[in-house]
């Protein structure tokens, strides 16, 4: 099948089995390896990428369903001023230890300042529950949104 | 053999359906997960895919005729933020999954993989949630709990698909949801219990109880809910355990890798007894 979509602000357009996942036509076709496979079954966020700005697990996602949509990954999102009000407050607040959760939390957490620049911490928890990491027991990253939604105020 | 197809509106998806053996797909939350080969590999599915996530009928929700009318590709994310949906299903949506998943997952998809564990499922059946099931020729509705038969089965015929949620106009005072699961986020119900009821001067107007993950399908007697209806709340305060013996006898749960049967029945009848206790 014929597959027109936008990725990272360029126009795409693949021939593929629709019923590929979206994670393995970004990281094997695209070389996009921010992209992680976890579980691979939607369970642990870490092939999180944004679809029209909104969160979604890349695992989860047959290509067919992406005709006419705007995915972007970290290798665009780290060109952004909002990453880098990220990046600092994840480095500081202590949010990253071995990193291979790091991309899908960053998506997941730009995805919630878009639609809720102020969250509270139930909100950063609730946004976040679908994102495991083995190495910080979570609590820095919480501190880590927060302090993003601080420090970028005006950016979302 | 044709891989798979995006139809232009829902005409198109029927007409496809008709023709070919086809598996609907939407979000793919569950298909993409029971279909998967591993790293790398793309899913194992025998048929062609019909994409059916982004036609716009399925996407709205209205109200008609005083009833609340979900399309089936609405997302589940898209339920919790709808001022039409109550606050009873809300809740049970908002445990589902994770924010990713609820961004891509659709009520209908959660209704056609028929799990005993489907966390809209509980609510859908104790307010009596009727679906439209439209085919090139033919329209049916049917009760939720027709369309769904055992697990992973339904009704759906090779050439149907599930257009719409119809809610019934139907306001309940009382409002008790419980989902049992080893987490709060990301976490696949061990078992779950739906309560409504309407009480006006201290009278059960109308009750509605349904249990999730405790059996093969959904469990809600309309027997044991008739022998509460009508009575006063002090007697049906005095008559819990009576109630629970006949709704024991209903809850067959299994052992599996999330819990255990003695541990879901105990909990299940629990919840009961807390959503019994509360009225007033």
């Amino acid at each position: 099948m014929k597959i027109e979509f936008v990725l990272n602000d360029k126009k795409q357009v693949i021939q593929v089995d629709p019923a590929s996942r979206l994670l393995d036509i970004l990281r094997d076709d695209f070389e996009l390896t921010s992209v992680k496979e976890g579980c691979g079954e939607g369970e642990c966020g870490a092939c999180v990428v944004l679809m029209d700005d909104k969160a979604v697990n890349s695992c989860l996602i047959p290509v067919g369903n992406i005709e006419g949509r705007h995915i972007v990954t970290m290798e665009s999102f780290r060109k952004t001023e909002r990453y880098k009000v990220i990046e600092e407050s994840f480095l500081e607040a202590g949010s990253v230890q071995c990193g291979f959760c790091t991309p899908g939390i960053v998506m997941s957490t730009e995805s919630l300042l878009r639609e809720n620049p102020k969250p509270g911490d139930n909100e950063i928890r609730d946004a976040l529950s679908g994102n495991l990491c083995r190495c910080t027991g979570y609590n820095m990253i919480i501190k880590g949104v927060k302090l993003a939604a601080t420090r970028g105020k005006g950016l979302w | 053999m044709v891989d798979g197809f995006r139809p232009a509106d829902l005409q198109e998806a029927l007409e496809f359906r008709a023709r070919h053996p086809s598996i609907p797909i939407a979000g793919g939350t569950d298909l993409m997960v029971q279909k998967a080969r591993g790293f790398g590999l793309k899913p194992d599915f025998n048929k062609p895919l019909l994409f059916i996530g982004h036609l716009r009928k399925l996407r709205q929700i209205s109200v008609r005729d005083g009833n609340i009318h979900i399309g089936a590709g609405v997302l589940l994310s898209e339920l919790i933020i709808n001022d039409k949906i109550s606050e009873a299903l809300k809740m049970a949506v908002r445990q589902m999954a994770s924010p990713p998943s609820r961004n891509l997952a659709t009520i209908g998809g959660n209704i056609c993989n028929a799990s005993p564990a489907g966390d809209t499922l509980p609510y859908l059946y104790a307010v009596d949630a009727k679906l439209i099931l439209k085919s090139v020729s033919s329209e049916r509705i049917i009760h939720i709990g027709k369309f769904i038969t055992d697990p992973k089965q339904n009704t759906l015929e090779h050439d149907e698909l599930l257009t719409e949620i119809i809610i019934p106009n139907k306001i309940f005072n009382v409002s008790y949801y419980k989902k049992v699961g080893q987490r709060k986020g990301m976490s696949l119900t061990k078992a779950s219990f739906q309560g409504l009821a309407d009480i006006k001067n201290s009278n059960v107007l109308d009750i509605r109880i349904a249990f999730g993950s405790v059996a093969p399908i959904i469990v809600r007697s309309r027997e044991i809910e008739a022998s509460i209806i009508g009575k006063p709340v002090s007697e049906i305060n005095a008559a819990v355990p009576e109630i629970l013996k006949k709704y024991a006898t209903l809850i067959r749960p299994i052992d599996d890798a999330r819990s255990s049967a003695a541990y879901r029945k105990r909990v299940s009848l629990r919840l009961l007894e807390d959503f019994l206790s509360k009225l007033s």
